[in-house]
């Protein structure tokens, strides 16, 4: 039987002083995550380097789905815990083997043996266990450079942890440790992709998506809340917020040069998102660019867009070709949410040519034929915020 | 009055009406409108196929809702077969087989397919090597079904599955009418690509069900339309029936487990009650391994099962005779012929069906009833 379940956090232990809190957010992280799933909250004990979750007589397998949703956990094992007695060690070893399905054929033993107190050292501690599982196993090999199985024990303060198996997560920082940025999610297969990534490098994540309606449906809505529910599941809940956007799209066509359309729009989207994110205490932008996918994605656009703002613009997925960009989506499962077939505010008022290389002169120039000031701040007081959670009970309230 | 006749049908449960009548006041939009109210029914369906989808485990594309069970066994059935003509025209089923089924094959065999009925012994159990044998070149679908509807055999569908997995281009379809949420079912593990389940076997409403069609799987739809649930099934869609038959699964599975065990013992103690008062009892189909313990069929030896049916009716007591199918008809039941049960065993047999809300005490209704009924009557 399974006692812990060991989680690795790698990179954390990279980061001096602040290890500790960043530890202490990733414990409280995984207890809200296990929470989210079943309304339980697990023991967790914190020690060098490692957290062990307690199963109390659960099933490990039961936490592998949310674990590997938390960031900053670099991968876990189910563990067995022996007493530091060689006899008690050994045999939990070959209780570990004997757990395994479809009968490997070869192994090797690692050990480990942080407690220098234990009086066996490691060489010779991992050949007596190796020698006893072979003795126990009939059929059975020792293959120390490329094994089918590899048992690993480590030798620690309070027993013995014995272990085989390991799963990987996401890898990254605990979310929370890294402050909150506002992401402009459209709808499409990117902007999420690069809103998971952000979350992934532990910052807090709230939506912003502008909502054309008449000229998209309910439906477009729809699929950002969607969107925004599969995001939740790594961070439990997240604000959407949706930005009344047709008026000022109205006002754009109906005065601007056509082929810049698209280049205004965005520079319309920026300051909106800038003094949401200010609201918010968000301290930077996250979008879904990448370099040269549209016409509004050039160097030029981004150069003549970007100037209406001073805050921080992450672009994950700045340098991603689409293939990988919609791998990544369907990993994350948001890349069949990302194709249902709605038009969003970026398919709506296209210019037959929008222009590659945007004139910042040129925008400003246009731009006088608007009320800037005004329709910005209307558009930012009639902002409607919807909290998205993960838990995925329905709304209906009949199941 | 005692209602034993759950296999022909089931009483919905209240928590189903309950979402039902909810869903018919304000959800009336269709799932197929642009606009609000459009947007919830399609939710609403949506959700509920995840509800379904889980109880089966399965993923949410998976399922499609249909009418019931006879709709979903033509749909597997002429789906796959009209589909994969082009690989073979052979199909393998069993001679217990749902007239659904039954008839979906006949109906093939028109078009030039042909179709080998695998038979059964004495308990109503196919032989897996009988179906490995059966194989051929241009066989394209086995359909077998997973519980018997009339004497509650529980076919080995695993070991059927687990031969199936050698031969990739064969589909293999199970009604699960009878089976699904009341007997043990691992529909990926044992490698089932087709599964059909009906909504009013399981406390459900009537006219809604749902079948199983693996990913991957192309049927040709036998509904032209506007190309509702995946292009499988046109026709809009019945949103109160399918949340109804959503919560309704629910209910189902999350109860099945101690059900299995509770009717396993009521079944068992029915048996040996019928026994005690009757020597002369018939069990048809097996008394305790490879049976559904939601069904039990007995015949009294001089005694026809129309007329104890109608001897029970009188002392409240609700059953069917074999099946609520073929009792119209003063034809012997082809499930019992097929089980090699003699004709004056099978033209007395009758059918108890028990569900989720069967008491002790209702057996012992029923068996006192029965005894009372019998010694009237012989």
């Amino acid at each position: 039987m399974y006692d812990h379940i060991l989680i690795r956090y790698g990179e954390l232990a990279l980061k001096g002083r602040n290890q500790m809190d960043f530890v202490r957010r990733l414990v409280k992280n995984i207890k809200q995550m296990v929470y989210q799933y079943y309304q339980e909250s697990p023991v967790l004990e914190m020690e060098k380097g490692r957290i062990f979750l307690k199963l109390n007589g659960q099933e490990p397998q039961k936490y592998y789905e949310p674990l590997a949703n938390v960031f900053g956990i670099l991968s876990f094992s189910p563990v067995r815990k022996a007493e530091l007695d060689m006899d008690q060690i050994k045999k939990a070893a070959l209780e570990e083997f004997r757990s395994l399905p479809g009968g490997p054929k070869t192994f090797r033993t690692t050990v480990r043996r942080p407690n220098k107190r234990f009086p066996v050292k490691s060489p010779q501690a991992q050949r007596e266990i190796g020698a006893y599982i072979l003795k126990n196993v009939p059929n059975l090999k020792v293959d120390l450079h490329n094994p089918e199985v590899e048992v690993f024990v480590e030798l620690r303060d309070d027993g013995a942890y014995i272990y085989t198996q390991k799963i990987y997560g996401h890898g990254g920082l605990p979310l929370g440790t890294g402050g909150k940025a506002l992401l402009l999610l459209s709808g499409g297969i990117d902007s999420p992709v690069a809103g998971w990534l952000t979350m992934k490098r532990g910052i807090e994540i709230e939506a912003l998506h502008f909502y054309s309606y008449p000229y998209t449906s309910e439906r477009a809505k729809e699929k950002v809340v969607d969107l925004a529910k599969v995001l939740a599941k790594y961070c439990g809940q997240i604000n959407v917020h949706i930005v009344p956007f047709t008026k000022i799209q109205e006002a754009i066509s109906a005065n601007c040069y056509e082929s810049l359309w698209i280049t205004i729009m965005r520079r319309f989207m920026f300051r909106i998102a800038e003094r949401i994110a200010r609201r918010r205490e968000a301290l930077a932008l996250v979008t879904g660019e990448s370099i040269g996918q549209v016409a509004s994605q050039t160097l030029d656009s981004m150069y003549a867009i970007n100037e209406v703002t001073n805050m921080p613009v992450i672009r994950p997925l700045i340098t991603s070709d689409k293939e990988e960009i919609m791998e990544l989506a369907r990993k994350i499962d948001t890349y069949d949410i990302s194709i249902r077939p709605y038009a969003d505010c970026c398919t709506v008022f296209l210019p037959r040519e929008p222009k590659t290389k945007p004139k910042l002169v040129l925008c400003h120039k246009e731009e006088t034929k608007l009320k800037v000031e005004e329709l910005v701040e209307e558009a930012v007081n009639n902002t409607e915020t919807i909290l998205i959670k993960a838990d995925e009970k329905d709304e209906f309230g009949y199941f | 009055m005692l209602y034993l006749d759950n296999s022909a049908t089931t009483p919905v449960h209240p928590e189903v009406i309950k979402v039902m009548e909810d869903v018919l006041k304000k959800h009336y939009g269709n799932p197929s409108s642009l606009h609000q109210k459009g947007v919830e029914s399609e939710k609403l369906l949506e959700t509920s196929r995840k509800i379904v989808a889980q109880t089966l485990e399965v993923d949410k594309e998976e399922i499609v809702f249909t009418s019931g069970g006879t709709e979903g066994d033509n749909l597997a059935i002429k789906g796959i077969a009209f589909r994969y003509q082009n690989r073979g025209k052979h199909i393998i089923t069993s001679q217990i087989e749902h007239p659904a089924v039954k008839e979906s094959c006949r109906f093939l065999e028109q078009f030039g397919f042909s179709v080998t009925y695998l038979p059964v012994d004495k308990q109503g159990l196919i032989d897996p090597q009988m179906l490995k044998s059966s194989i051929r070149d241009d066989t394209i679908l086995v359909s077998i079904m997973h519980v018997n509807n009339e004497v509650g055999t529980i076919q080995p569908i695993q070991d059927l599955g687990a031969i199936l997995k050698e031969y990739p281009r064969i589909f293999f379809h199970v009604d699960g009418v009878q089976g699904y949420a009341k007997v043990p079912l691992k529909l990926k593990e044992w490698g089932i690509d087709l599964y059909t389940v009906s909504g009013h076997k399981i406390n459900g409403p009537k006219g809604v069900g749902a079948l199983y069609v693996r990913n991957g799987i192309a049927l040709l739809p036998q509904m032209s339309g506007g190309g509702q649930e995946g292009g499988l099934r046109s026709g809009t869609e019945n949103v109160p029936g399918i949340a109804g038959f959503a919560k309704a699964c629910q209910i189902a599975r999350e109860i099945s487990v101690i059900n299995w065990e509770k009717l396993s013992k009521l079944r068992k103690y029915c048996i040996n009650m019928l026994k005690e008062k009757n020597p002369a009892v018939i069990i048809n189909g097996p008394e305790e391994e490879h049976v559904s313990p939601y069904i039990l069929n007995i015949s009294i030896p001089g005694l026809r099962g129309e007329v104890l049916v109608h001897g029970l009716e009188k002392e409240e007591v609700l059953v069917s005779t074999g099946s609520a199918c073929s009792s119209k008809k003063d034809i012997i039941s082809p499930v019992l012929q097929a089980m090699g049960i003699d004709r004056e065993t099978a033209l007395g047999s009758i059918r108890v069906s028990f569900s989720y809300q069967t008491k002790e005490e209702d057996i012992l209704i029923f068996v006192d009833k029965m005894s009372r009924v019998v010694n009237r009557l012989l």
